[in-house]
């Protein structure tokens, strides 16, 4: 019996009554940190986020008002927890700025080691995070031996392994020693195959590709307009780094290239912090191999640091010095003025804004948290993505919550 | 990096008095009043090449020493052609704490003029979306001005606590 052709279902244009919100966050496995997006879906499809933050917020920045230009580098590590040392360079080059200091020749070459070894701490743990939302876990595994080891390297030159806050006005808390070169050196040895294993797994990794490559798609112009810096922005093609544009601590001796991007998309992102690696790497070598010798800290007579243990025992000069700088209302005596600074932070444009009273305090401490604005971008990315490209995004931003809310 | 070329723009369009100059390290700053702000930036974005908003962000002035004006606005703009950063600043006075939102221009000043209204209390005519974005909806304060005590004043403490059962 021939079967009737029968009239097709007419699909009807429907109402929005359909779609529906799914709440992502802010204790969620894949936001590896404390974030919370309100999603609104049609089936799978993304219509719309809206970033809701501030879980983690302290008052970072009052607190700035109130602690003074060293005892706030404790706070400061605690802002980008990833890559502490960087936040805490970051912070003292400003303040330096402010007082015209100039650092010794040591100080600014272990500061750029520190630099670029917190750089490779980052894009470890970013690249080992995002491959174990995306299914590889074993990359996050070899990342994260990296990353210890690193850890460790914090700990033999600081004696603290998650927040070193290593750095003081005008120097370093302590000088390094060979235990730490030791370290630097088998590790600058012994992370090129590790890096190799990662780029094994996942360069040519058919699953990790196609979950990442044209997803969260950021055009230049968008990523200038929407105030993007960093690895973000030069895989979408900003030819721009701190590092080589306003050359600061020792970078200047280095040899090393800025990599960039085209594409813009999560896989580019991912690319261009797995190149970058291998150039940090460059300079960690260079830095350890040609580490000057000398005074890690400024001269004392210049007022912001410390006299050595020694001599405050036993002249008066030092011990006064030491009183002055220890006791409260007194110690640095800053310019009343304002200013800028920033460095290359591994996740972008990492910039404190200071002002002065004069006092031995800032007036004002306002960061400039690249991942602030990096999250800012979020809902630009990821309409009409499917749910599950939020986690690729997400972990191709590397938003660091307590950085984030300050 | 010379700001010459900029000044000039500016005096050209804004006239030699319109707006003082301050220079301190490598910060150079303009300083206009909240009236011209805009027109400035809109200058500085079209003509003089400054395509990337860095920061905006405020500082409340009311113990600073010999302070004048309560609350300054900063904004710091970046030419990504010539690496020359520029800074651009006006001051705002109760009870009139309104300025014209610099997201017409650059799409970054969301967040950041979200978190200077969440911090300051400082209005934005024609943000798209003005509300607090670090704080809790229903604090009523904005903790980083000066009068703000570093402690709080108990809110903490009186949050509404909803239970497990409620929830």
């Amino acid at each position: 019996m021939p079967v009737e052709a029968i009239e097709p279902i007419a699909v009807e244009e429907p109402e929005k009554e359909y779609l529906w919100t799914l709440n992502f966050g802010p204790q969620h496995p894949a936001t590896h940190t404390t974030l919370r997006l309100i999603l609104t879906l049609d089936g799978e499809t993304i219509v719309n986020a809206v970033p809701d933050i501030g879980y983690l917020h302290s008052g970072f920045e009052k607190l700035g008002e109130d602690l003074n230009y060293n005892q706030y580098v404790t706070i400061v590590d605690r802002m980008n927890y990833i890559s502490p040392v960087a936040n805490e360079i970051a912070w003292h080059h400003v303040v330096e700025k402010l007082l015209g200091i100039e650092l010794t020749p040591r100080c600014k070459y272990i500061r750029t080691l520190f630099a670029e070894l917190m750089r490779l701490h980052d894009h470890l743990l970013c690249i080992g995070a995002a491959a174990l939302d995306l299914g590889g876990f074993t990359a996050f595994l070899y990342a994260f031996y990296q990353r210890e080891l690193i850890y460790d390297m914090c700990e033999t030159a600081s004696g603290q392994r998650f927040h070193p806050s290593y750095t003081r006005v005008g120097g370093l808390m302590y000088d390094v020693d060979d235990a730490f070169v030791q370290k630097v050196r088998s590790f600058v040895n012994g992370f090129p195959k590790a890096y190799h294993d990662i780029v094994r797994l996942l360069n040519r990794n058919r699953i990790f590709i196609e979950r990442t490559r044209n997803v969260g798609v950021l055009s230049k112009e968008d990523a200038i307009n929407l105030s993007c810096t960093g690895p973000i922005a030069r895989a979408s093609g900003v030819v721009r780094d701190l590092r080589k544009d306003e050359p600061y601590l020792a970078y200047k001796d280095f040899d090393f290239k800025i990599v960039c991007g085209t594409a813009g998309d999560c896989y580019a992102r991912y690319l261009v912090r797995m190149e970058e690696m291998l150039e940090s790497l460059q300079i960690v070598d260079q830095a350890i191999e040609n580490l000057p010798g000398g005074p890690v800290n400024v001269d004392s007579q210049s007022k912001v640091v410390l006299p050595e243990q020694l001599s405050t025992y036993r002249s008066i000069e030092s011990m006064i010095q030491h009183f002055e700088l220890v006791m409260p209302n007194r110690g640095f005596e800053a310019p009343r003025d304002e200013l800028y600074g920033a460095i290359e932070s591994p996740n972008g444009e990492l910039g404190f804004y200071i002002v002065s009273d004069g006092s031995e305090r800032a007036y004002r401490a306002r960061t400039r948290p690249p991942s602030f604005i990096h999250f800012a971008i979020f809902p630009h990315l990821i309409k009409g993505h499917q749910l599950s490209d939020v986690v690729a995004v997400l972990g191709s931003l590397n938003i660091i919550a307590a950085e984030l809310d300050r | 990096m010379s700001h010459e070329n900029t000044l000039r723009v500016l005096q050209e369009r804004f006239g030699a008095g319109g707006f003082t100059t301050s220079e301190f390290r490598d910060n150079f700053r303009v300083i206009v009043t909240p009236s011209q702000l805009y027109a400035v930036l809109e200058c500085l974005k079209q003509a003089c090449g400054f395509i990337m908003l860095i920061d905006i962000t405020a500082a409340d002035y009311l113990h600073y020493p010999d302070a004048r004006d309560r609350f300054g606005l900063i904004y710091s703009l970046l030419n990504i052609g010539t690496g020359e950063r520029f800074y651009v600043k006006t001051y705002v006075n109760e009870p009139d704490l309104t300025l014209p939102s610099a997201f017409p221009l650059w799409h970054g000043a969301d967040w950041m003029e979200r978190e200077v209204f969440d911090m300051y209390g400082i209005l934005f005519d024609g943000h798209p979306n003005l509300r607090r974005i670090l704080m809790p909806e229903e604090f009523t304060a904005y903790p980083l001005r000066k009068d703000y005590p570093l402690r709080g004043r108990g809110e903490r403490h009186n949050f509404p606590v909803i239970t497990r059962a409620e929830g």
